[in-house]
């Protein structure tokens, strides 16, 4: 429960005057993620516990390298949650490392990512400054929006050190309905039913089920269970804790991905899993494919070896982008192509805050 | 390249009109009235030139051009913003996005619109409640302003509490960098790869490009929706029981609070049925299923009694729903009947800080000798103070500002910030220092350079010059009232 910020300030000093750049890594729980990249290592383990939380304000602030199930489990003891659901990964993902990789879970479109959630940050950019953007307050204009900046940067802008958020009550009950439906129906029926005025909290289509998970007060789950299709689940939460996880049989089964090389630190190559973040009602983009529909059809995942190219021409036709999530070659970029003007604005951003390049240099791209 | 060498005011206007139907491009002084200040008519400057483009290619010319000869551009929608955001700059082009006022699509099977910048923000909603959706913010201005100026400047309103932000609302944005370069942002899913370019622009005041196409959420309008008003015999009472309904895991659509003042002028106003003796009132909406709303009601209303309430009155219909909320919506033009003038503050403190930052304010307001009326988004923390004052008396106005300062540097001190929506602009640039260190103000100059090095979008708004600071220092007086806690 230490803070360790005045040394992770001495680190980026000597980083500076090393002129060697650093890894920054959290629970390194998403090692798998991103570019794989060299550095020295710098560790957020130290950097944790939880700073306040009144739970009347909704908001809680902690230490970037708390990790999630700590923050989750005192938000617990007072029917909070983190409305994003994010994965815990056997307990060592951290706040930190879940904000520079956007990682929200299956209830995302409804309760928000954790980009959506969170309020401020301190931050130690290029030059050993340790600043504090955005507060602790739901509302807030003033200056540009650093926070939120952050959210899927791999930390190309410095060490996120403490972060505050807003949290919510848990939902008085929940209930899952099930049905056998191709992947066409499924899509349709999600957006379908996201139209509706009705407590849903997660829709996701995987070997060939449609699961409709409903979230709120015990009247509104009743009355939709009564109007909607489908079975009713039990012990439904199995299944959405195994796809917040991604632990379903389709994340790992047959070719499940080989484990992490821990010296190395890096992952050595399995099957690649992709990951298409499109519009909702985008109808198959590739109907062949071994697929998992999540977030009612916005979030989709497919497994096997493709084209990353090929994937991108579909994904853009799904007014989307695709990424390749885990596996497959992770010397080349794994998101989405940029145009050139964009890519120039991101590395005169990244120069802003990190002039010297020291902080994850190539994990998010390339050329940055 | 930026020519240092830059054109006579004759030179441009020739220039324009090769590609800008002349009309529309407005040079003489009374013609440009109307455009010498936003909603905040207290900063007024007339521009060099008020441009209405009506294509894409003319608002792409027209930035080359200015940022060839290092012209000062200011993007503008409605000129409702309260922050003096719009204000022209005197050297520069008022580049009004007015005539871009359509909405391009609305998909209603993906919930999703493409609009123009210039379209109004009820528009929106207008157009999509024929397949039961609507677009989630809803600034009190909403029949005004434009979704443009909406992006700008990150607006809220009375139903943010539970549906967010303009940031949560928006997938997708189109917009011209300084040297009119289109650039696309985000995508038609919920997020994109890499740093969250849609976030940064949004709220970032015309100062790191023009917005040129903005691509919305849309929402399921509520099965039902209902309103509870509680009135209070004290702000404290009042205050404690908006956290209290929070605490009980409610998220109410909207908890908005009007203090006495508020309350009589509103009354006067609407006819709403406040009752004249309440030192405070809140107005609790809650909406989703029918069945959802009847459980969340009959808690809100037991709560508020609980919580000590002299009248607590749910509405029974659409109509009385109506009404509650027309004392609210009016609350601003209701308060200025009963004052020449008002000045409108828009800080954000922590809800459990609401008892104690309205009584310190009280403090101030004798002070200043300046009454205070209280209207706000009490859910989320979001003040607006709005100072009742008389600019016709000489120094009066000055003493306004003086007392608004001190409620932002008040609202800093107990945690919060000096804007929760109404943004920066000219208006707040002084008390940027109270919330910010010189390195935190130097990283937001950092993030400018990055989009616009010559600084002509919007020059002079929203992050202050670091050598400001020093003249501001020397001037500052020490605080008259409190505030420590
Ligand atoms: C009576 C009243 C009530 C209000 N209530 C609320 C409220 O409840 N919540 C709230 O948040 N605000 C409120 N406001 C403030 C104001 O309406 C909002 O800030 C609104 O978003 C401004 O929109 P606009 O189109 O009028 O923008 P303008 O005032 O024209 O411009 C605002 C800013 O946006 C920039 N801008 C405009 N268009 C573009 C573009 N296309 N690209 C880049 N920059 C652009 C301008 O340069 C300026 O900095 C209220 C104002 C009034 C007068």
């Amino acid at each position: 429960m230490a803070d360790i910020s005045e040394e992770l300030i001495e680190q980026v000093h000597h980083a500076r005057n090393a002129k060697s750049p650093l890894n920054i890594i959290g629970g390194g729980s998403k090692r798998f993620y991103g570019r794989d990249i060299r550095g020295a290592a710098l560790s957020m383990t130290e950097h944790r516990g939880v700073v306040s939380y009144q739970p009347v304000e909704l908001v809680l602030t902690a230490r970037a390298g708390t990790p999630l199930v700590e923050i989750e489990a005192l938000l617990n003891e007072h029917q909070q949650m983190l409305s994003f659901e994010p994965p815990l990964f056997e307990g060592r993902a951290t706040l930190g490392g879940t904000l520079a990789c956007n990682f929200s879970g299956p209830v995302r479109p409804w309760g928000g990512s954790v980009r959506d959630q969170v309020l401020g940050i301190r931050l130690i950019n290029g030059k050993a400054e340790h600043l504090r953007f955005g507060g602790q307050v739901m509302k807030n204009v003033a200056g540009y929006d650093v926070t939120r900046l952050q959210a899927g940067a791999l930390g190309a802008f410095g060490i996120i050190t403490e972060i505050s958020l807003k949290v919510l009550p848990r939902p008085a009950a929940t209930a899952t309905l099930v049905q056998e439906v191709t992947m066409a129906q499924a899509i349709n029926l999600m957006n379908q039913r996201s139209r509706e005025s009705r407590p849903l909290s997660g829709a996701c289509w995987t070997d060939g089920k449609l699961y409709l998970r409903l979230s709120g007060t015990e009247r509104a789950v009743e009355g939709t269970l009564k109007l909607w299709s489908g079975e009713e689940l039990h012990n439904a939460d199995q299944f959405w804790q195994k796809l917040r996880e991604q632990k379903l049989p389709f994340f790992n089964s047959k070719s499940e991905l080989k484990r992490l090389d821990e010296s190395a630190g890096r992952l050595s190559a399995g099957e690649p899993l992709w990951r298409f973040t499109v519009k909702p009602s985008s109808s198959e983009i590739l109907p062949a494919g071994d697929w998992l529909i999540d977030w009612g059809g916005a979030q989709r995942w497919l497994r096997g070896n493709y084209d990353m190219q090929e994937l991108e021409i579909l994904a853009e036709a799904a007014q989307g982008q695709v990424s390749c999530y885990r596996g497959g070659n992770r010397q080349i970029d794994t998101f989405h192509r940029q145009p050139e003007v964009l890519q120039l604005i991101q590395k005169r951003l990244k120069a802003a805050f990190d002039p010297e390049g020291l902080f994850n240099p190539g994990r998010l791209y390339s050329w940055l | 390249m930026t020519e240092k060498s830059s054109l006579t005011k004759a030179e441009l206007v020739t220039l324009l009109s090769t590609f800008i139907d002349p009309n529309l491009i407005i040079a003489d002084q009374e013609t440009q009235r109307p455009y010498e200040c936003d909603g905040l008519s207290m900063y007024c400057q007339m521009p060099l030139l008020v441009v209405l483009p009506e294509t894409l290619d003319q608002v792409q010319g027209l930035l080359k051009i200015c940022h060839q000869y290092g012209i000062p551009v200011v993007p503008r929608g409605a000129g409702t913003g309260l922050c003096a955001g719009a204000m022209p700059d005197k050297n520069g082009v008022v580049l009004s996005l007015a005539k871009f006022n359509q909405i391009l699509d609305i998909d209603p099977v993906a919930r999703m619109a493409r609009v123009e910048p210039g379209v109004r923000n009820l528009a929106i909603s207008e157009a999509a409640a024929e397949f039961g959706l609507y677009y989630g913010p809803d600034p009190s201005s909403q029949i005004a302003c434009t979704l443009g100026g909406n992006v700008a400047e990150n607006s809220g309103g009375v139903h943010c509490l539970k549906y967010g932000l303009t940031v949560h609302n928006i997938l997708k944005i189109k917009m011209f960098t300084v040297e009119g370069k289109l650039i696309s942002l985000g995508c038609e899913g919920l997020d994109s790869a890499g740093m969250d370019l849609v976030a940064l622009i949004t709220g970032s005041e015309g100062l790191l490009g023009v917005v040129t196409e903005i691509t919305v959420k849309l929402l399921p309008i509520p099965e039902k929706a209902q309103v509870v008003m509680a009135a209070f015999d004290s702000v404290q009472k009042a205050g404690d029981a908006v956290g209290q309904i929070i605490a009980q895991g409610i998220i109410p659509a909207g908890l908005e609070m009007m203090d006495g003042h508020a309350i009589r002028a509103a009354e006067d106003f609407a006819k709403a049925g406040y009752p004249l003796d309440a030192e405070a009132l809140l107005l609790c909406e809650v909406d989703g299923t029918k069945e959802e709303v009847h459980e969340h009601i009959e808690q809100v209303e037991l709560a508020f009694q609980q919580l000590g309430a002299f009248e607590v009155r749910v509405s029974q219909n659409e109509a009385e729903r109506a009404l509650l909320w027309k004392g609210r919506k009016s609350a601003f033009p209701a308060v200025g009947r009963i004052s020449p003038d008002y000045y409108c503050m828009d800080g954000t403190i922590p809800r459990g800080q609401l008892a104690y930052v309205l009584t310190e304010m009280q403090k101030l307001s004798e002070y200043y000798g300046l009454r205070v009326a209280n209207v706000f988004h009490a859910g989320d923390g979001n003040l607006h103070p709005l100072i009742l004052f008389d600019a016709n008396i000489p120094g009066e106005f000055e003493k306004t500002e003086e007392f608004g300062a001190r409620i932002l540097e008040l609202c800093v001190k107990v945690g919060g910030c000096i804007t929760g929506e109404h943004g920066v602009g000219v208006e707040k640039i002084r008390q940027m220092h109270s919330q910010f260190s010189e390195q935190e103000l130097a990283q937001f100059h950092a993030i400018k350079d990055a989009f616009d090095s010559a600084g002509t979008l919007n020059p002079g708004k929203g992050v202050p010059l670091l050598r400001h600071c020093q003249e501001y220092r020397t001037l500052e007086k020490p605080a008259p009232s409190g505030g420590n806690h």
